[in-house]
């Protein structure tokens, strides 16, 4: 229930908002949690494994229990922290991991079955018979498991990601973030200030103590105004640092949409930040500790500073008669506040033998809650003190354990927390994240005065690293109780007692796992998954260790934590992946002829970021295949046009260029004559083959090496290693070209005819003979010609600025056709090749030498060159290699697949008997059958060989004959005629 | 037959204005690479003066001239902007002609900073990122060079292959910033 | 993670492309023999500790730059342009 007069809500701002389809009220500034109590609904939520009604337990991103679903269709979004969430008109939530109701579930059932469910429950009974694991065993516990669920449909939002950068980033916005941000903004460094709540100030907004004299939150808002009035300091609220990584690198996820339902087009919902900061400061405060007792699990019970948050902040109390019980002064603040607020208090139950009492209202001293009653929600409590039990009226209970600072990020670089006796909890160990200045509750410091305190000093210290002094700011004046805390983990007694609420992990879980031997804390928290799930065990870490310390008599410190990874609250893998996803998972490369190719409605294949046309049906074909003997046709008989612009072209120029190509390639580019192209293999160091392509001299010192489109980026990077790094004394300059021409091979008895109509002087076998290249003069402007083939044809490829590449294809294309031609596509053009025996990286596919290939004596003797060194290892050029061979069916209609392994005729198929493999396949129109590229060990002495070809996968088996890997036209009389 | 037809990179695509942000073509001429020699980047220097009125860069800098601008494209490597390059200068440094590699846009509008934040992971605040100041660097997942025109436009350049990507990207960076009002 | 780049400055680790071990720098003579060409190509230390490996700002200015760093705290203690290592010169 709202109570009058309290809260830092305007009540005039009402919102409305469903649960489980019922319409409830609330105020602008309300979280899912807050107006729901305000409405008195306290059952939120099942518990996971045996399906207990849940309530909220906490006021922040920590909660364990009330988790929702929002949202449907694709926009739908499970395990939703109501305690986050904020509520708006029209937001719609749901409960979740119940069936048919929240109020009632029969998979409750399982709560009477608990004595069976307990740790290892899963890895005890599901043991055999082995044939179940997959068919039985798994879809059930895959039915039962989870929390919430997705829709299956594609998420339907935006999410983005940014970087920031700043000299500070203050992370937490209570009193030490505050305080840090005010220093370091008055030193006027770029600061920012990154909070996860929806409104800044921490636990200045939960609390009713005062700084100089005004309530926090008034003190909070007059900070926020000074920073928000400097140019230098930004305020990232709903945005919570959830990893620390190298050199000041922090991940951020910002909620930027969730809050509201007014969602503008393109609009994301969530930002994924990358902050670079020089320094920061930890000011993540600290998180509260519930007590395991026997039923403490019971919607209304809620830790101490939750409940003083929801009545301080959003003016409501969670119940009429509330029982508070903890081990530290929480308890009496927490009975003051709600006294003040009109609020019947049933009993204080502080179980320090040294409790301060009071007549203000009933304090048990050093007792404990052993049990609570209740339906559907809390009904009463049972005390346990020196003089026996009580059981005591309430529908809240407030309890605290103490505090454990948030100290998360602080090893997120494999920092390890150290344990602080006094305080009984771990802090983070000083310099476990470079650059990271730790302040505050989230380093034990619980008073609020020392809190501004080490703020100022934390803010001050980092300035000092960064060559910037801090300005003189007053020190405000604050309460700075000491911190008073008995040690209590879980009461004494029979019955289940919660320690991670989320995963339905009590003490007698982890008590269980330490006599089964799981001693180590990350085995423990393995087998009894305390721990895991959204809240990653916040609520339950520090209590679950101690409860297995005591189980294994050992210390807590030397038991030792689990490990805290990045990120510290749920992330949506959306918002990791953001940029990522559509049409920005990776860039598309277009070449200057997409868009004649598109309408010619040629399906387009991706090769690297590239995309080019598969083939170009024309009316009346039903298969590719028709297509594509088609275009083949374009090219053996008249002329074909190609775009080939995504071959990576490399400008190479400089006193040194010739040498250099020397000793990139295997083979000779000094000697080869200016206007003449030469084919060239580049090696790896180790020898094997990285790449191939021509390369044309254009002048003296100026070649135009080309790549394949595949292998562009790699020969990029290795040619500028090679100058950088293995040969600076060359002088040499690299500029890609790729992109600066547009170029298109006219292929078949037709070509020349072809260019001479577009070219300014016409082609004639003297000034152009096979390998000639030069510039020439096309339609009004300058381009470049080579007479190089991957057909086997006469054949040319004409380059022009790419701006002219749009017209001049259709112009090509359009003359094409008027020849009998037109153009052709990847898969004519793969058919051509393979009918020609060239290679690609199907088949220099790493593991292959130049020997492999039948380029052996292309590596020069007259020369060092990357790679030379390592391929005339023994081994590499030896009798036995799998060397590259032609591959031809027996019977005409015989099937070749790619990926198939070669047998001797007479052998088993099996692995002992393999003789190598097939790298291309194509059906030949030219030829009139299969054809295939393959290696096969001494395959050069074994033309006219039958070899058995099999594809173990697919059952196909075809008799092949081996044979020379050129199929068409051998001597190469069509190329140069 | 007639002649050809040239197009520009982003022809059909741009301009697009979204919010307070506006992204344009530019048509800026001739873009010539120009890569020293060993030992020849000074003379290149001052040949580049001569015929140009603009120096060779240094890192990350941008030289502004009369007509041309120089600005810095990497190790080694700078990119002269405006008139077709003396040939005298292929004596100092290689010269390749880039006049069609690049697509060539300019994002201007007082959310600059915002927009380039979603798409380039380097700090271009102002107080960083003075107005002449350019970068190597990405832009989402494109190799791409931006450089600060005036306080709140960058020109930016990725290849001209990737002018539709080019185009998705800096729309959807534009759009999520004008829905944050 | 960040990297300084000899020519850009500090830049995000998504600029760079790794090579490997900055033993690349160190190509033995054609006549060096068999166990310095079996060192150069393919064996390499895996310290944890103090470590030397090549980058190239991919995205950036494409410059090779040989990188000093710890493996443990991954702390970057030096960055050199590749150019200037082999030459001996640290500036």
């Amino acid at each position: 229930m709202r109570i009058a007069g309290k809260g830092l809500l305007d009540r005039s701002k009402s919102v409305s908002f469903s649960f489980d389809g019922t319409r409830y009220a609330g105020l602008e500034g309300d979280t899912l949690a807050s107006a729901l109590l305000a409405n008195d609904v306290r059952l939120m939520a099942r518990s996971f494994k045996y399906h207990r009604p849940r309530g909220v337990l906490t006021a922040g991103s920590e909660e364990p229990n009330a988790l929702m679903t929002v949202g449907s269709g694709g926009s739908q979004e499970p395990n939703v922290r109501a305690t986050v969430q904020e509520v708006f008109n029209g937001l719609d939530a749901r409960s979740q991991n119940r069936w048919p109701s929240l109020q009632f579930d029969p998979m409750a059932i399982n709560d009477l079955a608990a004595p069976f469910l307990g740790a290892g429950f899963y890895y005890k009974t599901f043991m055999w018979p082995r044939a179940f694991w997959e068919k039985v065993y798994e879809p059930i516990i895959r039915k039962a498991a989870g929390l919430g669920a997705l829709s299956g449909e594609p998420n339907a939002d935006i999410y983005d990601k940014a970087y920031a950068f700043c000299d500070l980033l203050v992370i937490g916005a209570g009193p030490t973030g505050l305080m840090a941000a005010l220093v370091a903004g008055r030193a006027g460094a770029d600061v920012i200030l990154a909070d996860e709540d929806s409104r800044m100030g921490g636990r200045l907004l939960a609390e009713t103590y005062e700084i100089d004299g005004k309530p926090g939150h008034v003190w909070a808002d007059e900070v926020l105004s000074e920073l928000k009035s400097m140019d230098n300091v930004r305020l990232m609220s709903r945005t919570a640092i959830v990893g620390a990584f190298d050199n000041g690198t922090y991940g951020a996820l910002e909620r930027v949409l969730q809050h509201t339902g007014d969602r503008p087009k393109g609009g994301a919902l969530e930002t994924f930040w990358r902050i670079v900061a020089k320094r920061s400061v930890l000011a993540t405060g600290a998180l509260e500790r519930p007590v395991a007792f026997r039923n403490n699990d019971r919607p209304g019970i809620m830790t101490a500073g939750a409940v003083r948050a929801y009545l301080n902040r959003w003016g409501v109390s969670a119940g009429q008669r509330v029982a508070i019980f903890g081990n530290t002064n929480d308890v009496h603040r927490t009975a003051r506040d709600l006294l003040a607020a009109g609020v019947h208090v049933s009993a204080v139950v502080d179980s320090r033998h040294d409790a301060p009492m009071t007549d203000d209202y009933r304090v048990y001293r050093g007792a404990q809650v052993c049990n609570s009653s209740g339906r559907k929600g809390l009904e009463s409590i049972t005390i346990r003190s020196a003089s026996g039990e009580t059981k005591v009226q309430a529908d809240v209970l407030a309890m605290t354990g103490g505090w454990n600072p948030s100290v998360h990020l602080t090893c997120h670089m494999n920092g390890r927390p150290t344990w602080q006796r006094d305080i009984a909890a771990f802090v983070p160990t000083p310099g476990s994240v470079p650059g990271m200045h730790v302040a505050g509750s989230c380093n034990g410091t619980f008073s609020t005065a020392g809190c501004l305190r080490d703020g100022a000093a934390a803010a001050t210290a980092a300035l000092g690293e960064l060559g910037q002094s801090a300005p003189d700011v007053a020190q405000p004046h604050a309460e700075d109780m000491p911190y008073e805390i008995a040690p209590m983990w879980a009461v004494p007694g029979k019955g289940r007692a919660w320690l991670d609420f989320q995963n339905d992990v009590t003490v007698k879980d982890v008590k269980q796992a330490a006599v089964e031997n799981f001693r180590s804390v990350e085995h423990m928290k393995r087998y009894t998954t305390q721990g895991m799930a959204t809240d990653q065990g916040k609520n339950s870490n520090v209590a679950a260790l101690a409860v297995l310390a005591d189980a294994t008599g050992r210390g807590i410190s030397e038991t030792g934590t689990t490990t805290f990874r990045p990120p510290f609250n749920p992330v949506a893998i959306a918002a990791f992946g953001a940029g990522g996803a559509g049409k920005s998972f990776a860039p598309e490369r277009f070449t200057t002829s997409h868009k004649a190719t598109v309408e010619r409605k040629a399906p387009m294949i991706e090769a690297g970021l590239w995309y080019r046309p598969s083939y170009f049906s024309k009316a009346g074909e039903t298969t590719w295949q028709e297509s594509c003997n088609r275009e083949v046709g374009y090219v053996r008989n008249a002329v074909g046009v190609a775009d080939v612009s995504t071959l990576g072209k490399i400008d190479i120029q400089g006193p040194d260029a010739a040498a250099f190509l020397d000793f990139v390639y295997c083979n000779m580019f000094s000697t080869l004559k200016v206007n003449r192209v030469r084919y060239g293999l580049m090696l790896r160091e180790d020898g094997y083959v990285m790449d191939d392509g021509t390369t044309a001299r254009l002048g003296e010192n100026h070649y135009v090496m080309t790549t394949t489109t595949a292998g562009a980026g790699e020969v990029m990077k290795h040619l500028e290693f090679v100058a950088q790094a293995l040969r600076p004394d060359l002088d040499v300059t690299f500029t890609s070209v790729t992109e600066q021409w547009a170029q298109f091979a006219v292929a078949g008895p037709k070509a020349r005819g072809l260019l001479n109509e577009i070219l300014s002087e016409p082609l004639t076998d003297e000034d152009w003979p096979f390998m000639a290249c030069g510039d020439v003069k096309v339609l009004g402007v300058d381009g470049r010609l080579f007479r190089i083939s991957f057909s086997g044809e006469h054949a040319y490829e004409i380059a022009v600025p790419a701006r002219y590449g749009d017209s001049l294809f259709r112009k090509l294309v359009q003359r094409a056709e008027e020849l009998g031609g037109g153009p052709y596509g990847m898969e004519a053009l793969n058919v051509l090749r393979i009918e020609k025996g060239f290679i690609t990286h199907s088949e220099i596919h790493g593991r292959i030498t130049a020997y492999d290939i039948g380029m052996g004596r292309m590596v020069s003797a007259k020369k060092d060159c990357m790679g030379k060194t390592m391929t005339q290892r023994p081994g590499l050029e030896e009798p036995g290699r799998e060397v590259l061979v032609g591959l031809k069916p027996v019977e005409a209609e015989g099937q070749i697949l790619a990926g198939a392994h070669l047998y001797k005729k007479g052998d088993e198929p099996v692995r002992t008997n393999d003789q190598g493999y097939v790298t291309s396949v194509c059906h030949s129109p030219t030829m009139g059958h299969a054809l295939g590229l393959g290696f096969l060990a001494d395959g050069r002495d074994r033309h006219g060989e039958i070899v058995k070809v099999v594809d173990g996968l697919r059952e196909v088996e075809t008799l092949c004959e081996v044979v020379d890997p050129v199929f068409f036209d051998r001597d190469g009389g069509r190329v140069r005629g | 037959m007639d002649n050809l037809q040239a197009k520009s990179p982003c022809a059909g695509l741009l301009p697009l204005t979204i919010g307070k942000m506006s992204l344009n073509e530019e048509a800026p001429g001739a873009l010539t690479s120009l890569a020293p020699y060993k030992g020849k980047q000074s003379a290149l220097s001052k040949a580049m003066e001569g015929a140009h009125g603009v120096a060779y860069p240094g890192a990350n800098d941008t030289s502004q001239g009369d007509g041309a601008r120089a600005v810095w494209f990497g190790y080694g490597q700078a990119l002269l902007i405006g008139p077709a390059a003396d040939v005298e200068l292929s004596t100092h440094a290689a010269l390749v002609d880039q006049s069609d590699a690049w697509s060539v846009v300019r994002l201007n509008g007082p959310e600059v900073e915002a927009v380039l934040s979603r798409l380039v992971p380097v700090d271009v605040r102002l107080s960083v990122f003075p107005v002449g100041q350019t970068a190597r660097s990405l832009v989402m997942h494109m190799s791409g060079s931006i450089t600060r025109v005036d306080a709140d436009t960058f020109e930016i350049l990725v290849f001209r292959s990737m002018a539709d990507t080019l185009v998705h990207d800096m729309k959807t960076a534009m759009e999520a910033i004008a829905a944050r009002g | 993670m960040r990297i300084i780049c000899p020519h850009c400055g500090e830049r995000d680790r998504r600029e760079f492309y790794y090579k490997g071990h900055a033993v690349a720098l160190d190509r033995p003579a054609p006549d060096a023999g068999v166990e310095a060409w079996d060192n150069y190509v393919y064996l390499r230390e895996n310290p944890a500790g103090n470590t030397r490996d090549l980058w190239q700002h991919e995205a950036g200015c494409g410059a090779w730059i040989v990188v000093e760093r710890n493996t443990i705290t991954h702390e970057i203690t030096d960055t050199t342009w590749v150019t200037d290592a082999v030459a001996g010169d640290p500036s």
